[in-house]
């Protein structure tokens, strides 16, 4: 069973469709990429994953344990958050927010995890950092682990490298590259940036108001080019 | 001056240090503040009269009041601040004001003076509940302003009007309602010039109780809700995408600032108890980086500010609330020269 499955999803957006007829699936151990165009339908489709928006028709199915509120969801970074006065630590935790339960406080057990993840993502030294003060790479190295805390199989990352530098955003895949491969972690990323992303990717998806393309990484090079000698 | 701060501050990196250190930094900072304002006077003859001014009740009220207030202020403001709702306290003071001039104007109405279409039992009844308002207006006031709260959150959330344009639309017509409201009743008097700039003779003993129960509530609450606040203050699209419970918490959020504002207006005044709200969150935020930091400083410099307010208004005969903005302003100004100094 897969781990997301979006079977003939129809998303709208102020009463326009957004993306029609979208059918593509998430499977255990993927690296993802989804591509397309500035207002293909790429941002509906995460929000409809995510839960944020619900599908005009069509049904999204969550399966092999994972659950709608357990994606660890990386967004796009705004303004606001880039000068928020918060430790690093603090802004990892609050990734355990949903985990509270019935309690108020972070208790042990959660706290554990976000130094857990804290360590995963090498960034123990940063720990008593403030978030204001780290360059973009360290931001998002944060927000990885904050997303770590929230989910335990699937990350889902809007743009991750936008913003960063050349070296940074290598830096970046790598992290994202490792989390996949040896931590077991199912990864859809969103990107603009084709070559880099698709350098780890395992699937693509390609979504232009629908999907255009849907398959293994090899496919989808031989789909380019046709697409390219057309 | 930069040499001298960093001689008594240590001029570490802004993340270095122990967080205690800084803590006391930030307390020294604000009570430097007070005693360069009060050596502008005669100290030695200002403590006698002081000592005779906290001899009177309603001097004492105001200070506990005023203290639990700036407490809660303080909290709620970090959290308005950073989620960019710093309009929302200004707003919702400006309905508090046409809450109590309509509260006020109510104490006009008489049976006699209701339209006679209206059977005689229904006119007495609307004349006496009027008059319980216009007696007791806290209640009506605050179930007027926590309505707003919910009204103004939903309409920044889900409508096209823009949040800052749809709160300025709404505070402004309540202002309006109060300022006819107070003409056509009594006039612009001195009770309506006490609700806008605040009076230290606000509150009554009749008062007092709710006035430290409420703000005592709405501590417990923040504090206990602090883990989840901070979330969603930080991402609420994450928060939101990961089952935290966004939609009550931003519904937390306004009830709070509604309960903090309506309890601390009549001591500030409405136009300026939106300050209260603002100042020492800015404040803490120029020198502290971390979330727990900020709201610890942000309560004692908002406590140290009140305080000293008051005292200021005492002695010099100032209205209280704009001598609490003095202050704040002036811990404002050092925090951020502080910050400067350290580079």
């Amino acid at each position: 069973m897969a781990l997301i499955e979006l079977k003939d999803v129809t998303v709208a957006f102020e009463g326009v469709n957004a993306v029609e007829g979208v059918s593509f699936r998430v499977e255990k151990g993927d690296y993802l990429v989804m591509v397309g165009e500035n207002g293909s339908g790429k941002s509906t489709l995460v929000r409809a994953m995510l839960g944020l928006v619900h599908p005009k028709s069509g049904r999204i199915v969550y399966g092999d344990g994972l659950k709608r509120n357990q994606i660890g969801y990386l967004p796009q970074q705004t303004a606001a958050q880039r000068d928020f006065p918060a430790s690093v630590e603090e802004v990892v935790l609050s990734g355990c927010a949903s985990r509270l339960g019935q309690s108020f406080f972070y208790g042990r057990e959660l706290r554990e995890r976000a130094a857990e993840k804290i360590r995963m993502l090498d960034i123990e030294h940063l720990r008593n950092a403030s978030y204001r003060n780290l360059s973009g790479g360290q931001q998002q190295r944060t927000l990885l682990a904050r997303a770590l805390c929230a989910t335990d199989s699937l990350l889902l990352l809007d743009e991750p490298v936008t913003g960063l530098d050349p070296a940074a955003t290598q830096e970046l895949y790598s992290v994202i590259r490792k989390l996949n491969r040896e931590h077991g972690v199912s990864v859809v990323m969103v990107s603009h940036d084709l070559k880099g992303a698709m350098a780890d990717a395992t699937r693509v998806v390609v979504v232009d108001r629908g999907v255009s393309f849907f398959g293994g990484i090899d496919e989808y090079r031989a789909w380019s080019a046709r697409g390219e000698a057309r | 001056m930069a040499h001298v701060l960093e001689k008594l501050f240590g001029s570490g990196a802004p993340d270095g240090g122990s967080r205690a250190a800084r803590i006391a930094l930030a307390a020294i900072a604000a009570l430097a503040a007070l005693l360069v304002l009060c050596n502008l006077g005669a100290l030695g003859a200002a403590m006698g009269e002081l000592r005779l001014y906290l001899g009177y009740g309603f001097i004492r009220r105001a200070l506990a009041v005023g203290t639990l207030v700036a407490l809660c202020a303080a909290l709620l403001g970090v959290t308005l601040v950073l989620k960019r709702y710093s309009m929302i306290g200004d707003g919702l003071s400006h309905v508090g004001f046409g809450a109590l001039s309509v509260a006020s104007a109510l104490g006009f109405v008489t049976a006699d003076s209701l339209p006679g279409f209206l059977p005689e039992g229904w006119r007495s009844g609307i004349a006496a509940l009027c008059g319980r308002i216009a007696g007791n207006p806290l209640p009506f006031a605050l179930a007027v302003v926590i309505a707003l709260a919910f009204l103004i959150l939903r309409i920044s959330e889900r409508s096209s009007l823009r949040g800052d344009a749809a709160i300025a639309l709404l505070s402004t017509s309540a202002l309006a309602v109060g300022v006819i409201a107070a003409s056509l009743s009594s006039g612009m008097n001195v009770d309506v010039m006490n609700y806008m700039f605040g009076s230290i003779l606000a509150l009554s003993e009749s008062d007092a109780a709710v006035s430290v129960a409420l703000p005592l509530a709405v501590i417990a609450l923040y504090l206990l809700f602090c883990n989840r606040i901070f979330a969603v203050t930080f991402d609420e699209p994450f928060a939101r995408a990961t089952g935290t419970k966004v939609g009550r918490c931003n519904l937390l959020i306004s009830l709070l600032t509604a309960i903090t504002i309506v309890t601390g207006m009549r001591l500030m005044g409405t136009m300026l108890i939106s300050s209260l709200i603002i100042f020492p969150a800015l404040t803490a935020m120029r020198l502290f980086a971390r979330f727990r930091d900020v709201l610890l400083c942000s309560a004692i410099v908002s406590v140290i500010c009140f305080v000293a307010g008051i005292l200021l208004s005492c002695l010099w005969a100032m209205p209280a609330g704009a001598a609490i903005v003095m202050t704040n302003l002036a811990a404002f100004l050092l925090f951020t020269l502080i910050a400067r100094a350290r580079g």
